[in-house]
C-alpha cells in the first residue's frame, strides 16, 4: 500500500544522509522525496513516498525515523484527509502548428502553463496529484515528442488543524 | 574566559565530561589533541596496538562499569579501523564516544592524504555523529556526544574533528556546557500508568508466565527490581546472553539462557508459556526461532526504551516503553500500593512443569578420559574463581559454552559481544574490564580462531602491565563453523581446520607473559589455580580440548523454540 510520510527535521548536513541512509539499510524502498528548509530555517520539511506491505511495517519505518537524533515529528497523511502535490516540467518538441496548438490545448485542459517556447520546443509547468500528471503524460506522447520530463516528488499536507509543527 | 586552542578543548572537554580513561592511537590528524593529552595529566590514556581493539577496550570498559567508554583515533584508517568495534557496542547498545581525526575542512572531499568519509562511513552503526567545522563547536559537540551515547537507548556516538579545528596556536574562550537539550531528542524513562497496571493484572493472572531478561535490564541496572519482581511473584526467569547476570545464575528461579543454545527448560517454558514478560530484550532471530512458529499460546508483554525493538519481530500485545529500571520499579510501587499477589497453586503446578523439564538435565556431558571437555574447563575456571571473575568472552563454541557453565551472579560479570558476534573481541574487552575493574579477576575465554584476530595486544598488556588471565579453549578449529558444517554441510570442512596454530605458550612468553599449556584433564586445575595466584602477571592458558565437542542443546532451524538438537543423537520429538 501506497503511504505518504511527513517528516520534520533539523535542517543540518548530514541529516538527509540519515533518513536516505535508514531507508537503504532497513530495506524500505522510496518512491519520492522532497525536502527543503520550513519558514523556521531551522527546521527542514521532508515528504517521502513509500510502498509498503502492511500497517506494521509502516509503523515500524515511522518508529525508525523518529529514533533518528535529527527527526523532531513524523507523520503519515494517507490515513486522513490530506492534499498531496506533485509539479512536472516537461519539454514536448512541436514542430508543426498543429502539434504546437494540440499541446496548447492539452496544456489548458490539465490546467498547465507554458512557461518556456523557441521555435520547435515548448515548456509546460503542471502541478497536481501523481496520477493526473501521469495522464498528461500518455495524452501528450500520442502526438507529439517527450524531450525531457522533471517531477518535484510529493509535497503533503495534512487538511484543517492537524499540523506537524516544532 | 578561558582561552584554549582547538585541540586542548578536545582534552579539557573529556576533563569536564570527567573522563579518567582513554583508548587510542594517534596519528597525524591527531597529533596536536595527543600533544595536548601530553601536557595534560589527568587522563590515562592507554596506546593500543590496532585501533579495533581501542573501541572493544572502551566498550568492555563501558560494559564493566556503565560508564561512557572513549576512544581517540586518526583519520582514514585509524577511523575506518574502528568501524568493527562501533557496529560491536552499536548492537549491543554500548555508550561510546569515539573522537576521530579528520583531514582539515578546506582539504576534505579532496582525496587528501589519510581522508575517509568518518561520518558517511560509520552512519548505519552510530546512534549519532558530528563533524566539527571550528574550534568553538567542540565543548558542545563532545557534550551532546556524552549526553546522546549514554541516555536513552545508549550508543556509539562519532566526534569528526579536522586537524585545522584543532590548530594550538588559536585560541578560543572556553567554556563546557553544564548539560545540553536537543528538542528532536527526548527519550520516554517513565511507563504509562494504564498500561503497566494491565500488564500487573495479566502477570497476576497468568498460569505459566515467564520473564525473559534481555541487555536492557544489565544496561539500565535494574538487576534488583528483576529479582524482586521475580521473587515476588515466583515467576521462572530466563536471561538472553546479553542479559546473563541481570537475574542471578545461581538462583533457584532462574531457568537458564534461551534460545539457539539455551537450555531444555527456558527454551519449553518460553514455547508452553500462556504469558511473556520480556524485559528489556528485542525478540533476536538467535532466541526466537521461527517466528511464526514462536511461542503459540503466549501474550506478549514488552518493555523497552526504544519503540523500534517493540513489535518489530515478534507481535506485543502490552508495550511498555520507558527504562526497565523505572518501569519495573513503577509496578513494583504497585505490587506493594495494592498488597497484590499471585495465585501460588497455579504458580506452584507451573514450577512443577519446568522442574520436570530441568530433571533432563540438558547441559550434562560425557566426560572422556582421552580429551578435556570444553564444559569442563568452563566448570573449573567456575570453581577456581568462585565464580567471581569477570568474564570477557570472544565468538564461537567457547562462548556458549562459558554462556552456558559459567553462573553468572552478578550483571556486568559478563562480557561479550551478542548482537554482532564480532571474534576478537575477547581479549581487548579483557584488557578494558581490567582497567575498568583492578579489583576483580578477569578472564578472557577465547577460541583459537578469535584470540587471533587481535592478538597483538598481548603488547598492550605488557605496556601497561594488565594482569588477565587467558583461557583458550584449543580445539585446533573454527569450532562452531565446524559443527555447522558437521551437522547440516554433510560434515565438509571447507577452511574451519586450522592446521597453524601457533605455539600460544611461547607467543605469550615473547610478550613477557607466562605462558601455560594444558593437555591433560589432571593438569587443569592446578594451571588454572596457579593462573588466578599469579595477580600481577598475564597468564595464557591454552587447553587442548576435544575437537570433536559441539555445543548442545541447539534449536532445530525453521522449528519452533522448543525443537531442539540435544545431542549428537538425541533430539526433541517434533
Amino acid at each position: 500500500m501506497r503511504s505518504i510520510i511527513s517528516v520534520l527535521l533539523e535542517n543540518e548536513s548530514g541529516a538527509l544522509s540519515r533518513v536516505v541512509g535508514l531507508f537503504s539499510q532497513r530495506g524500505y524502498n522510496i518512491e519520492s522525496l522532497t525536502v527543503s528548509p520550513t519558514n523556521d530555517k531551522t527546521l527542514s520539511r521532508m515528504t517521502i513516498t513509500t510502498e509498503v506491505t502492511d500497517l506494521a511495517s509502516l509503523e515500524q519505518m515511522m518508529k525508525q525515523l523518529h529514533k533518528l537524533v535529527d527527526v523532531l515529528r513524523v507523520s503519515e497523511l494517507t490515513e486522513g484527509a490530506h492534499v498531496e502535490r506533485e509539479l512536472m516540467l516537461i519539454k514536448i518538441r512541436t514542430i508543426t502548428n498543429e502539434a504546437r496548438e494540440e499541446v496548447k490545448r492539452c496544456s489548458d485542459i490539465y490546467r498547465g502553463q507554458i512557461v518556456d517556447i523557441t521555435q520547435n520546443l515548448y515548456t509546460i509547468q503542471l502541478s497536481g496529484i501523481c496520477s493526473k500528471l501521469d495522464a498528461f503524460i500518455s495524452t501528450i506522447e500520442e502526438t507529439s515528442e517527450i524531450v525531457e520530463v522533471v517531477r518535484s516528488g510529493v509535497c503533503g499536507i495534512a487538511r484543517g488543524e492537524k499540523a506537524l509543527r516544532g | 574566559m578561558e582561552m584554549l586552542s582547538g585541540a586542548e578543548m578536545v582534552v579539557r572537554s573529556l576533563q569536564d565530561e570527567g573522563i579518567e580513561h582513554i583508548f587510542g592511537y594517534p596519528g597525524g590528524s591527531v597529533l596536536d589533541i595527543y600533544d595536548a593529552i601530553f601536557q595534560s595529566s589527568d587522563i590515562e590514556h592507554f596506546l593500543v596496538r590496532h585501533e579495533q581493539a581501542a573501541v572493544h577496550m572502551a566498550d568492555a570498559y563501558s560494559r564493566t562499569t556503565g560508564k561512557v567508554g572513549t576512544v581517540l583515533v586518526t583519520a582514514g584508517p585509524g577511523a575506518t579501523n574502528c568501524i568493527t568495534g562501533i557496529a560491536t557496542a552499536y548492537m549491543d547498545s554500548i555508550p561510546l564516544v569515539v573522537l576521530s581525526g579528520q583531514v582539515p575542512t578546506n582539504w576534505i572531499g579532496d582525496d587528501a592524504f589519510q581522508e575517509t568519509d568518518m561520518i558517511g562511513v560509520s552512519r548505519p552503526v552510530v546512534k549519532h555523529s558530528f563533524l566539527c567545522r571550528t574550534a568553538q563547536e567542540i565543548p558542545i559537540a563532545i557534550k551532546k556526544a556524552f549526553y546522546l551515547a549514554s541516555t536513552g537507548r545508549p550508543g556509539p556516538v562519532v566526534v569528526d574533528l579536522p586537524k585545522d579545528v584543532q590548530n594550538p596556536l588559536l585560541k578560543f574562550p572556553y567554556e563546557y556546557p553544564e548539560s545540553v537539550e536537543l528538542r528532536s531528542y527526548s527519550p520516554t524513562l517513565r511507563g504509562h500508568k494504564g498500561q503497566i497496571k494491565r500488564a500487573l493484572a495479566a502477570l497476576l493472572g497468568a498460569k505459566k508466565p515467564v520473564l525473559y531478561v534481555g541487555g536492557g535490564a544489565v544496561i539500565s541496572n535494574a538487576s534488583k527490581q528483576v529479582t524482586e519482581l521475580a521473587e515476588k511473584l515466583n515467576l521462572p526467569v530466563t536471561n538472553t546472553l546479553m542479559g546473563l547476570g541481570a537475574f542471578s545464575g545461581t538462583h533457584k528461579q532462574n531457568i537458564g539462557m534461551l534460545g539457539m543454545h539455551g537450555t531444555y527448560e527456558a527454551n519449553l517454558s518460553m514455547h508452553n508459556a500462556d504469558l511473556i514478560f520480556a524485559v528489556g530484550a528485542r525478540f533476536d532471530d538467535r532466541v526466537t526461532n521461527n517466528v511464526e512458529k514462536f511461542c503459540p499460546n503466549a501474550k506478549v508483554m514488552h518493555i523497552d526504551i526504544d519503540p523500534t525493538s517493540i513489535s518489530k519481530n515478534i507481535h506485543v500485545d502490552l508495550p511498555i516503553v520507558g527504562s526497565v529500571e523505572v518501569v519495573l520499579q513503577q509496578m513494583l510501587d504497585l505490587i506493594a500500593e495494592t498488597q497484590a499477589s499471585n495465585d501460588g497453586e497455579k504458580i506452584a503446578h507451573w514450577w512443577k512443569q519446568i522442574e520436570e523439564w530441568r530433571a533432563k538435565e540438558c547441559l550434562a556431558y560425557q566426560p572422556s578420559n582421552s580429551h578435556i571437555k570444553p564444559q569442563q574447563v568452563i566448570e573449573e575456571l567456575y570453581k577456581v574463581t568462585n565464580g567471581d571473575a569477570i568474564i570477557a568472552s570472544d565468538v564461537g563454541q567457547h562462548q556458549m559454552f562459558a554462556a552456558n557453565y559459567y553462573p553468572f551472579k552478578e550483571p556486568r560479570q559478563w562480557i561479550n559481544s551478542g548482537g554482532l558476534g564480532t571474534m576478537g573481541f575477547g581479549l581487548p574487552a579483557a584488557i578494558g574490564c581490567k582497567i575498568a575493574r583492578p579489583d576483580k579477576p578477569v578472564c578472557c575465554v577465547t577460541g583459537d580462531g578469535s584470540i587471533q584476530m587481535n592478538i597483538q595486544e598481548l603488547s598492550t598488556c605488557m605496556q601497561y602491565n594488565i594482569p588477565i588471565v587467558i583461557v583458550l579453549l584449543n580445539n585446533r578449529s573454527l569450532g562452531m563453523v565446524k559443527q555447522w558444517q558437521k551437522m547440516f554441510y554433510g560434515g565438509r570442512q571447507s577452511h574451519s581446520y586450522m592446521d597453524s596454530v601457533p605455539d600460544f605458550v611461547k607467543l605469550a612468553e615473547a610478550y613477557n607473559h607466562i605462558g601455560i599449556k594444558v593437555d591433560k584433564i589432571e593438569e587443569l586445575q592446578p594451571a588454572l589455580e596457579r593462573a588466578f595466584e599469579l595477580k600481577e602477571r598475564v597468564v595464557f592458558l591454552d587447553v587442548a580440548i576435544d575437537p570433536e565437542e559441539h555445543v548442545y542443546p541447539m534449536q532445530i532451524k525453521f522449528g519452533s523454540m522448543e525443537d531442539m538438537y540435544l545431542s549428537k543423537t538425541e533430539k526433541t520429538d517434533a
